[in-house]
């Protein structure tokens, strides 16, 4: 069985070397760049979702073709991420958007009230 | 496909039990990916409601989050070194890669710990406000998973060490891997969208 595995593991350390750089990408962009914050943002999160996708398909032998494709159930991770991506983007759309419950930006006043009412619960 | 064990490949793919442990273990994740999102969006919708609790830019301090984050990345990177060596058939070199994994395991967790502690000390508590509920429902989860996968991992070790490598103990081995990247890549999710943008923000 030695046969086809290399020596050196050259996937997982590509993947390991991409995963440091792009963590300190993402740290430098949010502690050191002057960039507005929704670009940070928008820029991380990118940069985080290309880290799961190394630790998915360099780590976690997701394509490998030894198993004749018989081990990964595409479908169901498919399921997942769209099940995660409509519950963290549904979540914020009905409970967070166009609420700013930073009080104080523009009128101070009737924001805290509100910001006090919704405080309660 | 013949249900039988196959001659050549790795030795967890050779039997159909396998590959269907292997594959159940995999809807499992997928059910872990919906489970956090749930604590994901919890987090995301109370942001910023601290009330009379320490802002999270206040408490969160990049170093530490470094530390652990590197910690965390590095024994994932191990984890996988550890598949690569029981693949080459070599029990002993598996055993110690597997051990470094849960010693920056453990060293993650430690730093973990100490940072709850320490925001605990500061008056952010799980009581103290919806954000801080938050944050350590969805970081308390995260390092609830670390702490199985590291007992787990300790057991399956003492497992391997008497039992050598078996098409069943290469499954399992192999299926603890997967957990433990699936923790990293939770992790890095955490690191972005709890910590970053918590200092960013």
């Amino acid at each position: 069985m030695a046969e086809h595995s290399k020596s050196i593991p050259v996937q997982h350390i590509i993947g390991f070397v991409l995963s440091i750089v792009l963590t300190l990408l993402a740290a430098w962009a949010a502690l050191g760049s002057n960039l507005p914050v929704k670009w940070i943002i928008a820029g991380i999160l990118t940069l985080a979702v290309i880290q799961a996708g190394i630790q998915l398909f360099m780590f976690m032998h997701m394509t490998e073709s030894e198993s004749r494709n018989g081990h990964v159930p595409w479908n169901m991770m498919f399921h997942g991420f769209v099940l995660a991506a409509i519950i963290v983007a549904g979540s914020l759309f009905t409970m967070s958007w166009g609420f700013d419950h930073h009080p104080g930006k523009d009128d101070m006043g009737t924001h805290q009230e509100e910001e006090q009412q919704h405080g309660g619960h | 496909m013949s249900a039988h064990e196959l001659k050549t490949g790795p030795l967890e793919y050779r039997t159909q039990e396998g590959q269907m442990s292997i594959m159940g273990f995999w809807i499992f994740l997928a059910a872990e990916i919906v489970l956090f999102s749930t604590l994901f969006a919890t987090y995301a919708v109370l942001f910023g409601r601290t009330v009379d609790a320490p802002t999270p830019g206040h408490l969160f301090e990049p170093g530490i989050v470094l530390v652990m984050t590197f910690l965390l990345l590095t024994s994932s990177f191990t984890c996988g070194i550890a598949v690569h060596q029981m693949r080459k058939g070599s029990v002993k070199a598996l055993i110690i890669w597997m051990v470094i994994t849960l010693a920056l395991g453990a060293g993650f967790l430690g730093f973990e710990i100490y940072e709850f502690v320490h925001y605990v000390h500061e008056g952010a508590t799980m009581q103290s406000s919806a954000f801080w509920s938050a944050f350590f429902t969805l970081t308390g989860t995260h390092g609830l998973h670390v702490t199985l996968g590291i007992g787990w991992a300790v057991l399956l070790l003492i497992q391997i060490a008497k039992r050598g490598l078996t098409p069943v103990t290469s499954r399992k081995m192999f299926i603890i891997s997967l957990y433990w990247h699936f923790l990293d890549v939770v992790w890095i999710f955490i690191f972005t969208s709890v910590y970053l943008i918590g200092m960013v923000v």
